[in-house]
């Protein structure tokens, strides 16, 4: 019973506590619904001189900037997509951490799919057509008269 | 003088590779069983050699040699002792000498202790370790020599990364590579297998307990990475598909398919040319994650341009490895024939479909490190591929592989009704929905992303016991008679049980992880209270403290909860004068359903400290879930019961008579 009530305790405390992400205090926007937008499209956008961080994590200045600029267009009004399109503008498809679907990046979004179904394929190929069971040696003469024979006494 | 003992160790150690890999090949053609005998020699003196190098090189690091350059690039004086020791595989250098030295290190024990393995695979096996060892002893001595020395002598080193400075991380190169390497035991086996056309069940028997150690080794190594990750960089992430990160996963992955595809060819003696094929291509990615790390690629195409020297040596070991194994593959595979028959349903066909969905799953982590890079040589232009790919792609495989596995080990070898299996797995299916409704009504966010994910987890972990429930009759005979039937049991039922567990487990604190991680961070001053998840932080006091080697910001937390007594929780911001760097020391503080993680940042005047506080839900489940995993390896490992006892092995050997054209006869028979 104590479990429950603390399991049912966390769920509403999770329901509390909006998730509020941003690297520094002073970067947050006052109205929260705009913040949680900015702060959503953080995790999809790289750090340009990171290894592998997104703006979210990392705490280079040119994160820095970049989470503030995103803000700016964000209040400025722009949606969702003008924000990320205007930094792909000034700094290329390299901010983007999810590549988008265009000619350059078929082969990396269909792969993955593919890869299931060809090895599906090749997979129902091979227990269908029974090559992994060696069909047991054809009778000889001799041995398909005495079939024959039994048969026949059998009968 | 010891840094010169350990460079010449390491020459000599090359020139008793090559012997190690030309003997036994020459004495099989000449039919000479002492040459073999000798290269099983070889592999000890390998071992002893290059643990001798390495030896060399620890000292070096232990008295603070200044005159070799590698101990000057990463050592101080000030280091504390334990990182001056592990500082001495934290860098290019030495690292490889201690891929080496693991990689002689397993030769060693399969020349030793390989007293079951037919004579004529055994020297082969040995033959391909050695030249393998070859192979990257070159690489050392050529294009990485740790034990290089300068003049005249600095006064002092320029001190090591000090994220290095860390007894996870001091392990976990080890693990890593005990894992990597491994994968060259079954390789090695693999390849002989093609040179002497045959692959049957005490092959089988032979590779399953060296794939398996290589592996269990690897997800202890991924899982220490892991857990370094989280508590030391500070932003309370555990995985973030960085391509290092990549790099060791999929041969993981492709481990996982051998050890699964290994069990059939030992139990129906099908599917012999596809594990020989995996056993392949696992060490392949290896020698592929070895490049991608230690090349200098990852970074940029540009830097290893720059520098090409390293990467393209190891290129070239990659190419003859895997190039020459491929050709030999397509050469003899077709050599290989199965003869186990089953019907389309049947645990044969799960574990098919298991191998075909991991193989997609590593080609999906292969295809988004690499697309990078393919893009940038192709047209010059930059992408990311970044986690909300992988998370996008890979998830959905990884899920369907998992949903498989509930019901794979309830199915029998051979042939199976499908009706009986839907019939068993029908509890696990009503509490799997159950679960999934239960937490998609109660979740906050990601319903649908949560209930499915803890529907799958339920399902995985319903699913094994009802498995282990049949097995031992639960509930239909008497309690004394299931516990019988429990400890009859194989280990390595236990163990793949277990092993299915600890992934569910992992899989929930994965998906807690990424669904529910919830931050705030804020300005807070001495006194200053914040609330998160109902528990009250307040930051205490905040003082300047002094390491052996740094000097830190160490703020004071005191967390208090609604009927529990406060406690008191440490954050540092440690800034390491040497090297001029900072890191942060997270304060963790595990509560019932995850981890209360704070960081603080540098002071800005007038606002106070920049605290960051994270609830990490169910993170906990990651590590307990990998040592369940690491666990049931260990056990299955330990199920001496599959392998080949000399005797067993004899009469098989002899079941299989001189009929069948064996191209390596009778090599050091005469031991036997």
């Amino acid at each position: 019973m104590k479990r429950a009530a603390s399991l049912a305790l966390f769920c509403l405390a999770l329901l509390a506590a909006a998730p509020a992400r941003a690297v520094a205090p002073d970067e947050k926007l006052a109205d929260p619904a705009l913040e949680a937008r900015a702060e959503a499209l953080e995790h999809r956008l790289r750090c340009v001189v990171c290894q592998s961080e997104s703006l979210a994590e990392s705490d280079a200045f040119l994160a820095k900037d970049l989470r503030k600029l995103l803000r700016e267009r964000i209040q400025a009004g722009d949606t969702d997509k003008e924000a990320v399109e205007y930094l792909v503008r000034r700094y290329g498809q390299y901010v983007l951490l999810l590549p988008r679907f265009e000619p350059a990046t078929y082969v990396l979004w269909l792969l993955p799919g593919a890869a299931v179904l060809i090895g599906a394929a090749a997979a129902v190929f091979y227990i269908r057509r029974g090559r992994n069971a060696p069909a047991p040696a054809p009778l000889d003469d001799a041995d398909e008269a005495r079939l024959k024979q039994i048969l026949d006494e059998h009968a | 003088m010891v840094p010169e003992i350990g460079h010449f160790a390491l020459i000599l150690a090359f020139f008793t590779a090559l012997a190690q890999a030309a003997l036994p090949l020459l004495g099989g053609r000449i039919g000479e069983p002492r040459f073999a005998a000798f290269g099983r020699q070889c592999a000890v003196l390998l071992f002893i050699l290059t643990g001798t190098s390495f030896a060399c090189l620890v000292y070096s690091y232990a008295v603070s040699d200044f005159t070799v350059l590698n101990v000057v690039q990463n050592s101080h004086t000030t280091k504390p002792f334990i990182y001056k020791l592990t500082g001495a595989w934290g860098n290019h250098e030495g690292s490889m000498l201690l891929w080496v030295l693991i990689l002689a290190l397993y030769g060693a024990v399969l020349a030793r202790g390989g007293r079951a393995v037919p004579a004529g695979l055994h020297s082969l096996t040995l033959s391909v370790q050695g030249m393998i060892a070859a192979a990257f002893i070159a690489f050392v001595l050529f294009t990485s020599d740790p034990f290089t020395r300068v003049f005249p002598a600095p006064p002092n080193g320029e001190g090591l990364n000090p994220l290095l400075q860390d007894k996870g991380l001091a392990v976990h190169p080890p693990f890593l590579y005990l894992g990597y390497v491994g994968f060259s035991v079954p390789f090695a086996f693999a390849v002989a297998a093609l040179i002497r056309g045959r692959a049957d069940s005490v092959w089988a028997r032979l590779v399953r307990p060296w794939a398996l150690t290589a592996w269990t080794f690897l997800t202890i190594g991924i899982t220490l990475g892991s857990w370094w990750a989280y508590y030391e960089l500070g932003w309370g992430g555990w995985w973030a598909w960085d391509p290092v990160e990549n790099a060791s996963f999929m041969p993981w992955l492709a481990g996982v398919a051998l050890i699964h595809s290994i069990r059939v060819v030992e139990r129906r003696d099908a599917l012999k040319g596809w594990a020989v094929l995996l056993a392949i291509l696992t060490f392949s990615l290896s020698l592929v994650g070895t490049f991608l790390v230690r090349s200098g690629v990852l970074t940029s195409v540009h830097a290893f341009a720059v520098d090409p020297a390293r990467g393209a040596f190891i290129l070239m070991i990659l190419a003859f490895a895997i190039g020459g194994s491929l050709t030999l593959f397509a050469i003899r595979g077709a050599t290989l024939q199965a003869t186990g028959a089953f019907a389309p349903v049947s645990r044969e066909s799960a574990l098919i479909a298991n191998n075909v969905l991991l193989v997609a799953a590593c080609a999906t982590v292969f295809t988004g490190t690499f697309y990078p890079l393919f893009v940038d040589v192709l047209s010059g232009e930059k992408i990311s591929v970044g986690p909300p790919y992988f998370n996008r792609v890979f998830v959905p495989i990884a899920a369907a592989t998992l949903a498989l596995a509930a019901g794979a080990m309830l199915i029998p070898w051979k042939k199976a009704s499908l009706t009986a299996v839907s019939k068993k797995l029908l509890f696990a299916g009503v509490i799997a929905a159950g679960a999934g409704v239960l937490v998609g009504v109660t979740a906050p966010s990601k319903v649908i992303a949560g209930g499915a994910a803890v529907a799958l987890v339920a399902w995985l972990v319903v699913g094994t016991l009802t498995d282990l429930g049949e097995r031992t009759a639960l509930f239909r005979r008497p309690l004394a008679d299931s516990f019988r039937r429990a400890t009859g049991l194989p280990r390595a039922t236990w163990g793949a049980s277990l092993a299915h567990i600890g992934i569910a487990v992992y899989a929930a604190g994965a998906a807690g992880m990424s669904l529910w991680k919830t931050t705030d961070v804020i300005f807070m001053k001495e006194g200053d209270t914040a609330v998160i998840h109902s528990i009250s932080v307040k930051l205490d006091d905040v003082r300047r403290i002094k390491g052996p080697n740094w000097i830190a910001d160490s703020a004071t937390f005191i967390a208090s909860k609604a009927n529990r007594a406060p406690e008191r929780l440490e954050a540092e911001r440690r800034f390491y004068p040497v090297r001029g760097m900072q890191t942060t020391e997270a304060a963790i503080h595990p509560q019932a359903f995850g981890d209360l993680y704070i960081t603080i940042g540098d002071h800005v005047d007038g606002k106070g400290w920049p605290v960051r506080i994270y609830f990490n839900p169910f993170v906990a489940c990651l590590w307990w879930g990998a040592a369940t995993v690491v666990f049931g390896g260990v056990l299955s490992i330990s199920d001496r019961g599959k392998r080949p006892r000399r005797k067993v092995l004899g009469r098989e050997m002899s079941a299989n008579p001189a009929g069948r054209a064996d191209p390596q006869p009778a090599i050091g028979m005469s031991q036997a």
